[in-house]
């Protein structure tokens, strides 16, 4: 008899096996260290083979994203919308559903809060600004309906919708600050919003905006939801094993749909958290790509909330201080798309660092 | 004549089962040898032995008179053995030619694939066996009876004389059956050993020369067809042995729990898997639905517990019409169910034993409130009672389920099923693969269940089983009950018939 395969997820899902004597989550936080500090060991060793030093690039890196309070705010500002759009990724995957379309329903979203924005004039700062959060929520959710609904109604897989809606959302967006909405000037963006509509900054000069603390009250909210509630429990029952999710009663088409908007709406809320934090308008080409981001950041993150609240700053820490150490040591920024794809590598490959932890003693 | 193939006392163990005891067997060339005997009988893991998927334990192997260790299909491949699975495996995006030489490719030039001499080849041996295939079709534009068909193209191309055909017929309509018989009967005209294991009387009366009658991983006998008869190949193959005995009360009220009436359903094919089911279960009463598997017990207890959709008919819990009810709404109803695959529809294997206890009644205002949130502190206590009182063996009820032996397993889902003081219990297979203490457990708890006044449809593949536990016994042979029998005036021949589309008339 044929044993069942394991799944093939399981890489995403964080480390297969266990470290004996730790628990669970700990076990895997320091599976997921040991990668990181694999994929930092072989980036010295490619500095060192092309000529620059290893320490002084490190060390510039890391003063460049945590040695003042302003690079440290910085940094937290890079990591801020990947917190969003890796908890928008982990929520849908822990329903079973690969939504890679957090970059859509990100730029969906900030459109939304963008218009809320500039649409309003006068209304007083605490109905303004939580509007045009839920608006920019709302926008990102129904962009994540909508692969739902091709994948409940017709069987359309999400990781092709999602996908592809991305790049609708991007051409979109980009079409509403090209024509309809599209402020005076050469420049592709609307004009900016009202002051009444801003999430104040929280670390002048640097950009972070009071959007990190909707970050984390949103990494709180999602690990509660999850593990303490009853429809967090049917989302995760949904998405390890939906056939005896229906066997107990659970509607598994309405679970994926709500994974997939709930997915959607965090998103979309990052976006928002952007426009009124960041930039203030919607510029076309903001985002670098914060929702392809947060796939990685998600699964560097174990797919836990908390992991990925750890990996975004992570990759906000990279981002930054890769800054700093290109003006500073003269290192070309590449390095720092090396280390990012090498984390990834090595946080794909548990197994690879299990063996290697099992020959440092340690046993699983 | 030396017999084209033959097994001396092969025997083989697995981990509390034995699979094969001291078996014996011989097929001659020219011969359509039926191998017949209930689930579990052994008949795929003798086949599979001489196909060298398993090494036997025990015992020696004879292809053409010549002892032969046969460590690996490839191995069977090379003298001749071919073996058609249930499950199929072929590549789907490929075309039919390409499936049938993958792994034997006709190159010219070295390296490059002689399309030519692969079709020729291919066309060669469909016109010798009369198997009709489109060889350009990919594969998985074709019904499972033609995909069936390359199967058999596919090992007559490697060169096999001796045919093994693991349950043709299992996923065949009656015309595909029809056309298979036909081949095969051309195979045996060309000269070729087939073996036909099956499960069902009919059939291989229709088709082989001889019938060898495994039960419990024993040969019962080996008979002529000419010199035997249904009723005989049927008391052979389920004559029983009573293991269990309880205690049975008779059954007390009369109220009617489950009421089917006229079921109409389809499989997952589309095919008919129902063709109107009548049947009542009464409070207090287990009703045990005896059938050859594959005659509609799948469906019907899928339709049952909400799981299928039903064509036509209705579904009566008491007096309340469910037929259209969603599987939550039928459990807040009174329904338990057993699956008959654990790991797929009862268990979320990465749940904790927490997690699986309360999976179905999590919504229950004694673990959900208004807001939602689960309160796990209840959780834990309800789910460390039922740990105890159906002793499930688990270090702690935060291991998740997929740790535990399969027998746990079981337990954890009868726990969680009859602790919901169920009107109605569908247990089906519920002892499938566990070891014999567990089996007792599960089939105690099941007569405990019914003495507090549960209604029980037992859906098992075991006659013993079914006898042994059923107030009623109801025979279901495609997708009809075609009999509600009373255990003490029927004998295991009538059933064996009875299940097997016959009558004592």
């Amino acid at each position: 008899m044929a044993e069942e395969s394991e799944t093939v997820t399981s890489a995403a899902a964080g480390a297969g096996g266990r470290l004996s004597g730790l628990s669970p989550g700990l076990s895997m936080f320091v599976t997921q260290l040991v990668a990181i500090l694999m994929a930092f060991i072989v980036g010295a060793v490619v500095l060192q083979v092309t000529g620059y030093s290893p320490l002084k690039a490190y060390g510039a890196m890391l003063t460049g994203a945590f040695g003042n309070t302003y690079r440290i705010g910085q940094t937290l500002t890079h990591a801020t919308p990947i917190i969003f759009t890796a908890l928008a990724f982990l929520f849908a995957f822990k329903g079973g559903l690969f939504n890679i379309g957090a970059e859509g329903q990100f730029l969906v979203g900030a459109l939304g809060a963008a218009l809320v924005g500039i649409s309003f004039d006068g209304l007083p700062a605490v109905v303004h600004v939580p509007l045009a959060l839920l608006v920019g929520a709302i926008a990102g959710g129904l962009w994540g309906l909508i692969p739902a609904f091709l994948k409940t109604r017709f069987g359309a897989h999400e990781v092709i919708t999602t996908m592809m809606l991305s790049y609708v959302a991007l051409y979109l967006t980009g079409y509403m600050v090209n024509y309809p909405f599209k402020a005076p000037g050469w420049v592709a963006q609307t004009v900016l919003i009202a002051p009444s509509a801003e999430l104040p900054r929280i670390l002048p000069p640097t950009q972070l905006s009071a959007s990190i603390f909707v970050a984390g009250l949103l990494t709180l909210g999602t690990q509660y939801l999850l593990r303490k509630t009853a429809f967090g429990f049917e989302i995760r029952a949904t998405g390890l094993n939906p056939n005896a999710a229906r066997n107990a009663g659970i509607d598994v088409d309405r679970k994926l749909i709500l994974a997939l908007v709930v997915s959607g709406a965090i998103a979309g809320l990052g976006g928002s958290g952007e426009i009124l934090g960041v930039h203030r308008r919607f510029i076309d080409g903001f985002s670098p790509g914060y929702g392809w981001d947060g796939l990685a950041v998600a699964l560097v993150g174990g797919n836990t909330p908390y992991g990925a609240l750890l990996a975004a700053v992570l990759f906000g820490a990279l981002r930054s201080g890769g800054m700093v150490m290109t003006r500073a040591t003269g290192v070309p920024l590449d390095i720092v798309f090396l280390l990012r794809a090498l984390v990834i590598l090595f946080v794909a490959a548990p197994t690879l660092i299990r063996s290697l932890l099992r020959r440092g003693g340690l046993r699983w | 004549m030396t017999p084209a193939v033959e097994l001396r006392g092969i025997t083989k163990a697995f981990p509390g089962v034995v699979a094969n005891d001291h078996i014996d067997f011989s097929a001659e060339k020219a011969e359509i040898h039926g191998l017949l005997g209930e689930n579990g009988a052994g008949k795929t893991v003798l086949m599979s032995i001489l196909y060298g998927l398993y090494r036997p334990d025990e015992g020696k192997i004879l292809v053409k008179g010549e002892e032969v260790e046969m460590d690996s299909p490839a191995k069977a491949m090379r003298l001749g053995i071919g073996m058609v699975h249930q499950h199929f495996m072929l590549v789907p995006s490929l075309t039919v030619a390409e499936n049938i030489i993958l792994g034997r490719e006709p190159v010219k030039r070295g390296a490059l694939l002689d399309e030519e001499q692969m079709l020729n080849d291919v066309r060669k041996f469909c016109d010798l066996y009369s198997l009709k295939v489109d060889l350009e079709a990919p594969v998985y534009t074709l019904s499972v009876g033609v995909q069936q068909r390359v199967e058999i193209l596919k090992a007559l191309y490697r060169g096999a004389d001796i045919l093994i055909l693991d349950e043709p017929t299992a996923v065949l309509t009656p015309q595909e059956v029809e056309e298979l018989f036909k081949a095969v009967r051309a195979l045996k005209d060309e000269g070729k050993t087939v073996i036909f294991i099956s499960h069902k009387l009919k059939e291989v009366l229709a088709i082989c020369d001889r019938i060898t009658v495994l039960k419990r991983g024993r040969v019962v006998g080996t008979v002529d067809v000419d010199e035997t008869d249904m009723g005989q190949l049927a008391e052979m193959m389920v004559g029983r042995e009573v293991v269990y005995t309880f205690e049975r009360k008779p059954c007390e009220a009369e109220t009617t729990v489950l009421s089917v009436k006229g079921l109409k359903a389809t499989d997952d094919r589309g095919l008919p898997a129902l063709r109107g089911v009548d049947l009542q279960v009464c409070a207090s009463e287990i009703v045990g639905l005896a059938g050859v598997e594959g005659n509609g017990q799948t469906e019907l207890v899928e339709v049952l517990v909400g799981l299928r959709r039903v064509n036509r008919g209705r579904i009566l819990l008491g007096e309340t019409d469910i037929t259209t009810d969603p599987p939550g709404k039928r459990i807040e109803a009174g329904i338990s169910h057993i699956p008959e695959d654990r790991h797929k529809w009862g268990l979320v294997k990465e749940f904790t034993v927490l997690e699986n206890l309360i999976l179905g009644s999590h919504r229950d205002p004694k673990f959900t409130g208004r807001g939602g949130s689960i309160d796990f502190q209840e959780a834990t206590e309800y789910s460390k009672k039922l740990v105890r009182d159906y002793s499930i063996q688990t270090p702690s009820v935060d291991t998740p389920a997929g740790h535990l032996s399969g027998g746990t397993q079981q337990r954890l889902i009868v726990a969680r099923e009859f602790s919901r003081q169920p009107k109605l219990i569908i247990a089906s297979q519920p002892t499938r693969g566990l070891d014999i203490g567990a089996t007792e457990y599960v089939r105690g708890k099941l007569l405990e269940m019914r003495d507090r006044g549960s209604a029980v449809l037992l859906v098992s593949a075991d006659l013993d089983e079914i006898w042994a536990l059923s107030d009623r016994i109801a025979v279901i042979y495609e997708g009809r009950i075609v009999a509600i029998k009373d255990p003490n005036e029927t004998s295991e021949q009538e059933l064996g018939l009875l299940m097997t589309g016959g009558n004592l008339g």
